[in-house]
């Protein structure tokens, strides 16, 4: 089984029970800018340090590590 | 065995002050520390530069400290960021601590301006409704302080003065200081290592003083000022166990920093969840908005509180060539600056621009 969600208006498609860190990490190897423009990306794997956040379905600051992606998510990066 | 003109022991902010104003004047210095540079109670602070009035020596050595870290706030890597500083007022009771506060300050030359209490919304819209006015100091800024004491450390290294990292002081012998692998230093000495203090300098009284901190991700324009209760310095002057006060600050991220809470007698690192709880309830109390925004990490420090508040800076009676600049407690930050000049004066046997009277150690050695 596999879900299909989008990541900046790209579809991905990733296997049931996938979390959103790892669809995103298919189509960007960047999730975030941190305040002085640096990139961001998933590096604890367990909701603790906070790289990950983006926007899902409109509300931003979701940690992509820890949600599971779900059909239909709209995701956007900070790039 | 190496001679030195001056052996600075610890270097957070107020070691790293010390060994850039002696490295300044041309000093040979070594200064010691065993873990990062500004990586003790430098780095958990908040880094706010304020004037606390409750104490005319407090005051006295701040608005020193403050005028030097004005030579600081082109450097990129202070953060230097002047939000100014607004105390709030929240009873009618708080409203005459305001107005003392205005009059004491403004006796000491700082610039301030009592805001009432249309003009406070207008200054910080997210404040809870029902607050009676303020305080504001506009010149107060934020700095980044690990940073800074990195810095000065650097700077001093640049004009001779020689970093011993990763080695730690274990002992003070006939004008030398004894190194943890064995080396010695001789020259005089100046101890500014916090809350070790007592480990060389047993006879200075110093307590570990736990506070909280979270920090929040980026909310840009939640607030403009560092956001006080009035109360905060009776607060922080209190000696009760256990005590939250109001304190909010604007991180030029865009991130906001939530304080504050003090503690004796709590020796554990870990977050305390009962006293966070505590501390944000008092900060929603403030700015209810809060209680919406996403919090990213919580820690603690521990601030070296003297017995009488008052930071030990001198020399110690009956030995020659001992140095203390430490028990900064919660001012550590603003006083580094203004502390360290006043140590490498005494130590040149030059005049003060501050009265070292009120900090010398042989107040609380009798």
């Amino acid at each position: 089984m596999t879900v299909r969600l989008e990541v900046d208006g790209r579809a991905v498609e990733v296997p049931d029970g996938a979390t959103v860190a790892a669809a995103v990490a298919l189509v960007s190897p960047v999730f975030g800018r941190s305040s002085r423009g640096a990139p961001r990306a998933p590096l604890c794997g367990m909701g603790v340090c906070f790289e990950c956040r983006l926007t899902i379905d409109g509300v931003p600051g979701r940690r992509a590590c820890i949600e599971p992606a779900r059909a239909g998510m709209q995701v956007r990066t900070h790039e | 065995m190496r001679t030195f003109d001056l052996i600075v022991v610890g270097a957070g902010i107020v070691g790293a002050a010390c060994t850039d104003a002696a490295a300044a004047e041309g000093l040979r210095v070594a200064v010691i520390e065993p873990e990062a540079v500004g990586g003790g109670a430098t780095a958990a602070a908040m880094g706010h530069l304020v004037a606390l009035d409750d104490d005319p020596a407090d005051l006295a050595l701040a608005r020193y400290s403050l005028g030097l870290w004005e030579q600081l706030r082109h450097e990129p890597v202070a953060e230097f960021h002047r939000c100014g500083t607004l105390w709030l007022a929240r009873t009618a009771e708080d409203l005459a601590a305001v107005g003392r506060k205005a009059q004491r300050l403004r006796r000491a030359g700082v610039d301030v301006e009592e805001v009432g209490a249309r003009d406070l919304y207008r200054l910080e819209p997210a404040l809870a409704p029902g607050l009676h006015g303020g305080l504001r100091v506009p010149g107060e800024a934020v700095v980044y302080a690990p940073n800074v004491a990195r810095f000065l450390v650097e700077r001093a290294r640049s004009r001779g003065a020689e970093l011993y990292a990763g080695r730690r002081a274990v002992a003070l012998a006939h004008g030398t200081v004894v190194l943890d692998d064995g080396t010695r230093l001789a020259g005089p000495a100046l101890i500014a290592t916090g809350c070790a203090l007592s480990e060389l300098l047993p006879m200075l009284p110093l307590r570990p003083r736990k506070g909280h901190l979270v920090i929040t991700a980026r909310h840009p324009g939640f607030i403009g000022h560092q956001l006080l209760e009035v109360g905060y310095g009776a607060s922080a002057h209190h000696a009760a166990a256990a005590s939250v006060a109001f304190n909010v600050q604007p991180r030029p991220s865009g991130q906001l920093l939530i304080g504050s809470s003090r503690e004796f007698g709590s020796p554990s690192r870990e977050v305390s969840l009962p006293m966070l709880r505590r501390m944000l309830a008092r900060a929603f109390e403030y700015l209810p908005g809060l209680a919406a925004l996403q919090a990213l990490r919580a820690w603690t420090g521990f601030r070296p509180t003297s017995c009488d508040g008052r930071p030990y800076l001198g020399c110690l009676p009956g030995r020659a060539g001992l140095w203390v600049a430490a028990g900064h407690e919660g001012l550590g930050i603003t006083t580094a600056l203004g502390s360290a000049r006043l140590l490498v004066d005494l130590i040149l046997g030059r005049p003060c621009a501050v009265d070292p009277a009120p900090y010398a150690p042989a107040r609380v050695m009798t």
